[in-house]
């Protein structure tokens, strides 16, 4: 699983030592990457007949992770804000 | 938003045709994917090392305003494990791992395809999405109710690039570089904390 995460490093690194030449290439690398691995993850999904039927469902599930997600970050924000907010009335 | 329907189309496509059968299931046994991961996140670290703006651009940021990816993770999770509560057949660990995507749909789903198999991979891809489009849609109405730094927080990992524009016509363009920083550290911590969890 880390072997993941260190193909990540790896890259870092290069990227650093290569600061000084621009690779504007890379986007579109990244891009096409991520295009052609949803492509993998759909054709897995579709060929597994137990996920395809039970779609609705994940979607559902999918949801209220996201609702649940977004809901306690903007509450967290709010505290943030107005912690930062009350500090700068004071001075 | 083009983004996240090129990307669904991309999707959906390889959805038919593995449905439909018309493509062999067989390549899907190779491990590929596997092998596109490790030069995605390879051209991904790339990408950040190269950018001479990735380190630079901190420093004329409110110090206080530092914190705001912590608060966007902590209310994550809480979000996140209170919704796992009410989900009985997902374990909370499970839960955690897709909301580490913040947003992040296709790294954190093809992550956690890796690691937990593409059912959880799915939910991962369909909720980080959810998200976006739920930041996309409803930044005004956060602003007005839950302050400027709301639809950052919401928004997750996508706050350099695909809601980027909306938060700064919501909150203000003081909240430009605020906002960079924010999706800069998020994009960073999205697969750490997804391998953390799906590792657990």
């Amino acid at each position: 699983m880390f072997t993941v995460i260190s193909f990540m490093f790896a890259g870092i690194a290069v990227g650093y030592l290569l600061r000084s030449k621009k690779i504007r290439f890379i986007h579109w690398v990244v891009t096409t990457l991520i295009w052609l691995l949803l492509f993998l993850l759909g054709l897995e999904v579709g060929a597994n007949e137990t996920i395809v039927r039970q779609f609705g469902t994940l979607g559902f599930e999918a949801f209220l992770l996201a609702a649940g997600a977004t809901l306690g970050s903007v509450v967290f924000a709010w505290i943030l804000w107005l912690a930062v907010r009350n500090k700068t009335v004071e001075e | 938003m083009k983004g996240s329907l090129i990307i669904l189309s991309f999707f959906a496509t390889g959805l038919l045709l593995g449905i439909f059968r018309w493509l062999p299931a067989e390549i899907l046994h190779l491990n590929f994917s596997f092998y596109v991961l490790c030069a995605l996140m390879f051209t991904v670290g790339i990408s950040i090392g190269n950018d001479p703006n990735s380190f630079r651009q901190f420093r004329s940021l409110n110090p206080r305003l530092i914190f705001l990816p912590l608060m966007t993770i902590a209310g994550t999770f809480l979000g996140v494990i209170a919704v796992s509560l009410f989900l009985k057949n997902r374990s909370m660990t499970d839960c955690l791992s897709v909301g580490a995507g913040f947003g992040y749909y296709s790294l954190s789903s093809i992550l956690i395809t890796q690691y937990k198999g593409v059912e959880l991979g799915t939910i991962a891809l369909l909720s980080n999405i959810f998200r976006e489009v739920i930041t996309l849609l409803l930044a005004p109405w956060m602003v007005k109710y839950f302050g400027k730094l709301s639809p950052i927080s919401a928004g997750g990992a996508t706050t350099m690039d695909t809601t980027f524009p909306v938060i700064v016509r919501n909150s203000g363009k003081d909240y430009a570089i605020l906002s960079i920083y924010h999706g800069f550290v998020m994009d960073l911590s999205v697969p750490f904390l997804v391998t953390f969890f799906c590792c657990l």
